[in-house]
């Protein structure tokens, strides 16, 4: 008993350490590792122009990711974030345009991101309809709404002084500066406070959540409606840095947010993961993009690319599941 | 293809359809069955009893081909067999009929019953004239009358579905039928068929192993009756040579000693008063007083309503009528929050389920009950969760490398402590109980055993639901009895003992008699 009680220990705090550290930690030895062999092939990678647009073309999709986090942590997932973002993008800048005050078309989207999102989490909290329906009708919706009211016509004439992406603190370009921010406050958020805790409760465990007292029903409404504050802020990210907005949804959005979350660590059976991960993974994602440019490899690979960093992912979670698993059976 | 075989085997003549000797089996830290042997002969009902934990559940695995034993042999007709798979098992003859019906409801009566060796015309294709043929003619071989093969499978009731999977075990030319608590969830109406069926599968000869709580069913059914308990083979009986008090008596046996750390503490005022509290289908009209520094042991069999009380009364589903009575004030309780909020602790029967959040640190869930108490502008002190979980850690004697273990990870007996110890965190006047212990080891069923006694001793009202009768009357100051709803029994300590409380259980006394 012993001898077998302090190996498992020995084994179990290994892997609580490998645990806590792994998914951020390797994510980011990657996004620096892929750096350095990219630019060893090709020095113009590490260019700083190359670097801050690789950042600043895919911050929304950091951005828009930390929702989706908390989404699938709560034991949910949404597809309609795609369809969302084209469709608050057309109306920001619609309302820009038409002359209204900049302020307002900057929190439009983020009160419109919001109001969507809440009530879908509603339908999927209260009627217990899977949420992968309730967003899968609500991306139908929003994307052939868009094309039915605006026609596929672009935005074109945006104030300048719409284009809250060109703006800069400290040097450091906006979108940034948001990714970085949203990231930490979302993560302090999510790891210090009641409400955090209760998202990774309902998706750990949610009958064992209600008898502690955590509203799993609640805790959904709340986690879409952050989502649909992320996908606002998203937005703005994204359609400000256009100088013409195409009424359309960006192609495979949803997925790339998604990918992002699940690279970053977030189990896919809800529960687990973190926000700083998928912030990482969206980055590590675009870095593996442009590389694909530089070393001369077709970006029709990045698809698949993408696809492969998503099965690997998950693959893996899934086998150390297994393992898991296995030794709580066999030891 | 081949035809049920046409021999008459007189009841006892030949070698047994099925017999196991000295089977062994471990599971890493249990020992579930030790030295069992069991047989069934043609045209018999032999019933297998015991407590839960007993072993019977191991034993029918090990007889369908879903476990390996890891010693012992198993016999098909005198000859040695080995299963190494459910499939060899359907193969030798013996069908199982598990509590949850495997059935699929979009599926008529006839593809059910074949599903898997449905009889081919030609090239592959499904002969459904033939089948439905031969699901009429098992049908009518039973004269089940009211159930027709094309009729879907989920419109059906439990009692037909049940048929069903009967007809479907025969069309395998079953031998051995092995019907685990077969009327757990039927009707009175139901049950009189079942058992009509059961005599007509006795009379052609086949062997039945029949596994049930209720005494008066198998004196009803049963020619002879195994009594397994911790395991071991107990003792077998004709049915027509024993009485259910004899039955009772193998079953618990005499096994209470000093596992229980049972210390006297003084019983103080009610804390929870509970009058004609009701709550459809489960609780019938229910009254209970449990004191400050009381352990009231609540013992019934599974099925009688207990854990619907325990839910009822913490609010998870609210009482439709009634009075509670908490600390002396009156008081409705609506949710589980509210409950909380009031003093009232609950610690599920599924740990699993419904107690642990598996994905998350000790640490987070020691806190997950206490959150609010916890948290200042909704962050919470981590300072003052971390000492509240290492303090609980200890004070269960959780073993884990630290607090920021994973509880999924722990041993059963670790993970009871976790959500025992996170309901004390919020230091509770009632502690209602679920079966507390099921399902983990003996040291770490002591711990919680001793833990139940210092918190007496602090005072707390603890009302616990067991199915361990040993625990029942080692650890109570007062025991309740509950059948189908109701109490029907109250004894003292003293008086509460394997004999009265078991018979209590059971019904005895009024339902042996019931032959059907």
């Amino acid at each position: 008993m012993s001898a077998a009680a302090i190996a498992g220990a020995a084994r179990a705090q290994s892997g609580g350490l490998r645990r806590f550290a792994s998914q951020e930690a390797l994510l980011a030895l990657a996004v620096i590792g892929l750096a350095v062999v990219v630019g060893f092939i090709n020095p113009r990678f590490l260019a700083t122009r190359n670097l801050s647009d690789l950042l600043l073309g895919n911050a929304y999709i950091a951005i828009a990711a930390i929702g989706m986090s908390m989404v699938i942590i709560s034991g949910n997932i949404d597809i309609s974030v795609g369809a969302l973002i084209g469709v608050l993008a057309t109306i920001s800048g619609s309302l820009a345009v038409a002359g209204a005050p900049i302020l307002v078309s900057w929190l439009v989207p983020l009160v419109l991101g919001v109001a969507v999102m809440a009530a879908q989490g509603a339908v999927v909290a209260y009627l217990r309809i899977p949420a992968i329906v309730v967003t899968l009708g609500m991306l139908s919706i929003l994307k052939g709404g868009l094309i039915s009211v605006t026609g596929g016509k672009w935005i074109t004439d945006l104030p300048q002084n719409f284009h809250l992406a060109d703006l800069s603190f400290l040097n450091v370009p906006m979108p940034v500066v948001i990714m970085v921010l949203a990231t930490a406050l979302a993560a302090v958020w999510m790891r210090y406070s009641a409400s955090g805790r209760a998202i990774y409760a309902t998706g750990g465990n949610a009958e064992a959540a209600r008898l502690c007292g955590v509203n799993p029903q609640r805790t959904v409404v709340m986690v879409f409606a952050l989502h649909g504050f992320f996908a606002g802020i998203a937005t703005l990210v994204y359609a400000t840095q256009l100088r013409v907005i195409q009424s359309t949804t960006p192609p495979g959005l949803e997925l790339t947010v998604i990918t992002a979350s699940v690279v970053g660590g977030v189990s896919i059976l809800g529960g687990v993961g973190t926000v700083v991960g998928s912030t990482l993974a969206a980055i590590l994602i675009a870095e593996i993009t442009s590389a694909l440019v530089f070393i001369n490899v077709s970006p029709y690979w990045t698809d698949a690319l993408r696809g492969g960093l998503i099965l690997a992912t998950v693959i893996a979670d899934i086998l150390r599941r297994q393992r898991r698993a296995a030794r709580g059976w066999s030891k | 293809m081949s035809a049920p075989p046409e021999t008459d085997v007189a009841p006892g003549a030949a070698a047994p359809l099925l017999e196991v000797r000295d089977i062994e089996k471990t599971f890493p830290g249990v020992r579930a069955l030790s030295g069992v042997s069991f047989e069934v002969r043609a045209g018999e009902v032999h019933a297998l009893l015991g407590e839960n934990g007993a072993g019977k559940s191991t034993l029918i695995k090990i007889i369908s081909g879903v476990y390996e034993p890891d010693g012992g042999s198993i016999l098909i007709g005198g000859r040695e067999t080995r299963f190494t798979s459910p499939e060899d098992a359907k193969r030798a003859g013996v069908a199982t009929i598990y509590q949850e019906l495997l059935l699929f409801p979009e599926l008529t009566v006839a593809e059910n019953i074949f599903l898997g060796h449905a009889p081919r015309a030609g090239m592959g294709r499904i002969d459904w004239r033939a089948m439905r043929a031969r699901a009429e003619a098992l049908l009518a071989s039973l004269e089940i009358d009211d159930l027709a093969a094309n009729q879907v499978v989920g419109a059906l009731s439990v009692g037909n579905r049940q048929r069903v999977e009967i007809l479907r075990a025969l069309s395998h030319d079953a031998r051995i039928l092995i019907m685990d608590e077969p009327t757990a969830a039927l009707t009175e109406s139901d049950v009189t068929r079942l058992f009509d069926i059961v005599r007509r599968l006795r009379a052609r000869g086949v062997g039945i192993v029949y596994i049930s709580h209720r005494l008066d069913e198998i004196f009803a059914i049963g020619d002879r009756v195994t009594v397994l308990r911790d395991g071991a083979y107990v003792g077998a009986r004709n049915v027509a040579d024993t009485n259910a008090s004899e039955l009772v008596q193998m079953m618990v046996g005499r096994r209470i000693d000093n596992l229980f750390p049972k210390t006297t503490v003084p019983i103080g005022a009610p804390v929870l008063e509970a009058r004609d509290i009701v709550r459809h289908p489960m609780t019938k009209s229910v009254s209970l007083t449990v004191r400050a520094g009381e352990i009231v042991g609540l013992a019934g069999l599974v099925g009688s309503g207990r854990s619907e009380l325990a839910q009822t009364l913490f609010g998870i589903t609210p009482a439709e009528s009634g009075e509670i009575r908490l600390m002396g004030e009156g008081v409705t309780i609506r949710s589980a929050e509210g409950a909380r909020s009031k003093g009232i602790a609950y610690v599920p029967e599924d740990r699993g389920v419904q107690g642990l959040v598996r994905p998350m640190s000790v640490l987070h869930n020691f806190s997950l009950a206490a959150l609010g108490a916890l948290s200042r502008a909704g962050f919470i002190d981590r300072g003052a969760e971390r000492r509240m979980a290492e303090e609980g850690v200890q004070r269960f004697r959780v073993k884990t490398s630290s607090v920021e273990e994973i509880a999924g990870r722990l041993s059963g007996g670790n993970q009871q402590k976790i959500v025992l110890g996170k309901w004390l965190a919020n230091n509770p006047k009632l502690l209602i109980l679920d079966e507390p212990t099921r399902g983990i080891d003996v040291g770490a069923k002591a711990e919680i055993h001793r833990l139940m006694s210092e918190l007496a001793g602090a005072g707390v009202a603890i009302l616990m639901i067991s199915s361990e009768l040993p625990e029942v009357l080692g650890m109570s100051d007062r025991v309740l009895v509950m059948r189908e709803g109701r109490f029907v029994a109250e004894f003292d300590r003293a008086h509460a003992t394997s004999e009265t409380v078991g018979a209590a259980m059971m019904g005895e006394a009024a339902s042996v008699e019931r032959a059907a």
